[in-house]
């Protein structure tokens, strides 16, 4: 193995499970029915949101390739197919990935 | 030690008709193929992906890679897109917390935090009894690693053979799959509240400032998303 690519992979490991360890190691004091709690729930669901949305609307990496609006309609026909498929969540997947691989060569 | 029954429970949690595991796999053999394209060899794809075991941290590490910036660069960088995991650790580990379980299962098993096995475990819990969550949890852990460990055999075996498009389609199902699991545990007002409100503020903070923008969206919108929630209980 390069030595300069096992010092990254350690060095993101390291930075990735310092964030994880000390939740741990403070949620320990902390009740499920405290308003902490209830809290840091809404944190992590409006974090992760954030997440999605900014994956979406200003990507990194491969999905630069796929203009704005082949993004968008591929994840609003994707959401349509999650709500009429009862919420399931495979079909919706399944679809964004062959939709965005049609769309993105006519849009 | 770990009780065989929820371990295996938590394991085949991943199996079922709505698993995460075809999003998961599509999504680490992408990372595959690009660790691959970076000069990565095959013990070293698998090595980064058992012991960093995050989308976006992998991510910004292969960018930052390939820019040539130092170790502390990529520590600060990987360290702020994961700060995420410190409010989902906070907010999951306090239901499987119980006194007869030994401290060392809970500091192991947070290495499992990630998006797709949190919100499974947000999702099933209540079936589990307390004292033996943690032991299902570390099950669903296992499993995701497991999935992601053969997603990046694949995309790095394979990477030959993935044309633009299909790393398109790859690439646009994660969030796609993120984004349908938020809404399908939208349940109550204060979650539904910080989904809506994570969701506009994540790409309008992103405008201001691009590195804090995900945690700052989630501190905003997560606050303003509980203070509704309580003034509505109360």
């Amino acid at each position: 193995m390069s030595a300069n690519i096992v010092y990254a992979i350690i060095v993101t490991s390291l930075a990735t499970f310092l964030s994880r360890f000390l939740g741990a190691l403070t949620s320990e004091g902390i009740k499920e029915t405290s308003k902490v709690f209830k809290w840091f729930n809404c944190l992590a669901y409006a974090t992760l949101a954030a997440l999605i949305a900014r994956t979406i609307i200003f990507p990194a990496g491969v999905l630069v390739d796929a203009s704005y609006y082949s993004r968008s309609i591929v994840v609003f026909l994707s959401l349509f197919v999650f709500f009429i498929s009862k919420k399931n969540f495979v079909y919706p997947t399944i679809f964004s990935a062959i939709s965005m691989a049609i769309i993105n060569n006519y849009i | 030690m770990i009780k065989k029954n929820f371990f295996f429970k938590g394991y085949r949690s991943i199996f079922t008709h709505d698993s995460p595991a075809i999003a998961l796999t599509c999504c680490f053999i992408a990372i595959g193929a690009l660790f691959k394209n970076l000069g990565f060899n095959i013990q070293e794809s698998i090595f980064s992906t058992v012991l960093t075991y995050a989308l976006p941290g992998s991510l910004v590490m292969a960018e930052s890679m390939l820019i040539g910036a130092s170790l502390l660069n990529i520590f600060l960088a990987v360290w702020i897109v994961n700060a995420r995991l410190y409010p989902m650790a906070v907010s999951l580990f306090p239901l499987m917390m119980h006194k007869s379980q030994p401290k060392w299962k809970y500091y192991f098993s947070c290495h499992f935090i990630a998006i797709s096995a949190w919100l499974i475990m947000k999702s099933n819990y209540k079936n589990i009894p307390k004292k033996h969550r943690i032991d299902y949890w570390i099950g669903i852990g296992s499993a995701t690693v497991s999935v992601s460990v053969i997603g990046t055999f694949l995309g790095f075996s394979f990477s030959e053979h993935l044309n633009k498009d299909m790393m398109l389609g790859l690439a646009i199902l994660n969030p796609v799959y993120f984004l349908c699991m938020m809404i399908g545990a939208s349940k109550t007002i204060p979650v539904t509240l910080s989904v809506l409100f994570g969701t506009i503020l994540g790409p309008i903070i992103y405008l201001l400032s691009p590195e804090w923008s995900i945690l700052i969206a989630g501190i905003i919108g997560g606050t303003l998303a509980y203070l509704v929630g309580e003034h509505s209980v109360s």
